[in-house]
């Protein structure tokens, strides 16, 4: 295991080609975070020819839905739902310049595909410790669809958020790298 | 015999300590379970996972945090004694009002929906509620939190009668194989064999309120699970899909007759979190 490698956001091209599936990242930067409806409203609006609502080069989303931040707290529980629901969303997000996705699960070999031609990333979050990972948010904002509630796209910025590497760009996959050890 | 009286605010207040308990800390079983583990395993990266595991339940019950940011869907098994009045609400009422005061007072996401229209509920209700008439006066209340993602690999199959105890074993293990690392292992994986499909699937829901390190009580099923759990973790998909050995805790098989034309196999996944506790009152 190499050691825990540092990135930041907006996420170079540079920056993902330097990256193997397995590698431990710890990322700090801002991140967006969506999930399955607000894929679906991206979509549309990069369809419409409208723009994102945040700057596209070098993005990194986070499909997360936090919890309510208890009173004092920045966020509540914050960590990654499972990626594949949004795998019909993720190349027209890639085309748009964003470039680092964070989940759990598989993805579609269409998105592995568009991974690799876009020099992007595809990172895990462990999944179910999310009391631990809300301590790396240092500021949440919310900026697109307020009514989707728990699903509305915010701006996290984060501090040292600790990530496993699954797509690298150069087409390694970590899940089915492990089992065929 | 005059009936023994239980009001409905003893069972809000039960369903809101269950919830509000469950979602914030790990069982004391999957904490040993995982504990057991760490040293066996044998990926780097697998270790690092569990670590982390452990390390999330600490700060959860510190800083009363939910272990998961989908803190789930709330699903209630209720054992009514026979004898039992229930007495105010309405019964489901006060199961609903429970979930209620959990999801807000925890500060939990809410994540219900509209299947179509996905307008969210606002307060995680309504939850889902098996009750069972059973013997005596006492009340068991079981309370889940089951998040989506573990839900989403589960299955409902009507297998061919003559699969056999093989072709049984063999869907079990391909329907772990095919989540992968989509539901969170290391999981629990609760089994239902027989009865009709929509009772497979309560068997299957329902033997994940086993404690993972539990026996079952026929020797035969017991010998199955022990076969099922060490195929699956010679799967090697391993913590968080990262690779190893740690990829299933438990193995819960649930099986009764059913009808001679068919074969209703239910497999249901729970995640490494687990979340669930039960009262009697």
């Amino acid at each position: 295991m190499r050691p825990v490698i540092e990135i930041a956001t907006p996420l170079t091209a540079a920056a993902c080609r330097s990256l193997r599936a397995g590698d431990r990242v710890s990322l700090s930067g801002d991140v967006i975070t969506a999930r399955d409806t607000a894929h679906r409203l991206l979509c549309e609006a990069l369809a419409r020819g409208e723009g994102l609502p945040f700057p596209a080069e070098g993005a990194v989303i986070f499909y997360a839905g936090p919890c309510p931040a208890p009173p004092g707290f920045i966020i509540g529980a914050v960590g990654p739902t499972t990626s594949y629901r949004m795998d019909p969303f993720t190349v027209p997000l890639l085309k748009a310049g964003v470039r680092g996705m964070i989940g759990k699960g598989k993805r579609s070999a269409a998105v592995r595909e568009a991974i690799k031609e876009h020099s992007a990333v595809y990172l895990a979050a462990l999944g179910g410790i999310a009391a631990l990972l809300s301590r790396c948010v240092t500021q949440n904002e919310i900026l697109a669809y307020p009514d989707l509630g728990p699903e509305a796209v915010r701006r996290l910025t984060v501090r040292n958020l600790p990530l496993v590497v699954v797509n690298d760009p150069w087409g390694n996959d970590l899940y089915e790298q492990v089992l065929s050890r | 015999m005059a009936a023994r009286e239980i009001r409905s605010e003893e069972i809000t207040a039960a369903v809101k300590r269950l919830f509000l308990e469950a979602n914030t800390s790990l069982g004391d079983d999957v904490r040993r379970a995982v504990e057991a583990a760490l040293p066996l395993e044998t990926s780097p990266l697998g270790r690092h996972a569990l670590e982390m595991i452990l390390e999330n339940d600490d700060v959860a019950k510190g800083c009363f945090l939910p272990l998961c940011q989908d803190t789930g869907l709330a699903i209630v098994f209720a054992e009514v004694g026979q004898d039992v009045r229930l007495v105010g609400a309405p019964f489901r009422d006060a199961v609903e009002e429970g979930v209620r005061q959990a999801y807000r007072d925890g500060h939990f996401r809410p994540s219900v929906c509209h299947p179509l229209t996905r307008e969210n509920t606002k307060d995680n209700t309504p939850a889902v509620v098996h009750v069972e008439i059973v013997p005596g006066d006492r009340v068991r209340l079981a309370a889940m939190a089951k998040g989506g993602g573990s839900e989403n690999a589960g299955s409902v199959t009507m297998m061919l009668p003559t699969a056999g105890l093989k072709g049984v074993k063999d869907h079990v293990v391909d329907v772990v194989r095919r989540a992968g690392p989509n539901p969170c292992p290391p999981v629990t994986v609760g089994v239902g064999i027989g009865g009709a499909v929509e009772e497979a699937a309560l068997m299957a829901k329902k033997a994940l309120l086993r404690p993972v390190g539990s026996v079952n009580p026929d020797p035969s099923l017991a010998a199955l699970e022990g076969e099922l759990l060490a195929e699956i973790n010679a799967l090697g998909i391993g913590p968080q899909g990262f690779g190893g050995r740690t990829t299933c805790l438990a193995v819960f098989l649930a099986v009764k007759p059913c009808h001679i034309a068919s074969l209703p196999v239910a497999v249901c996944i729970q995640c490494h979190a687990a979340r669930h506790r039960e009262v009697v009152l």
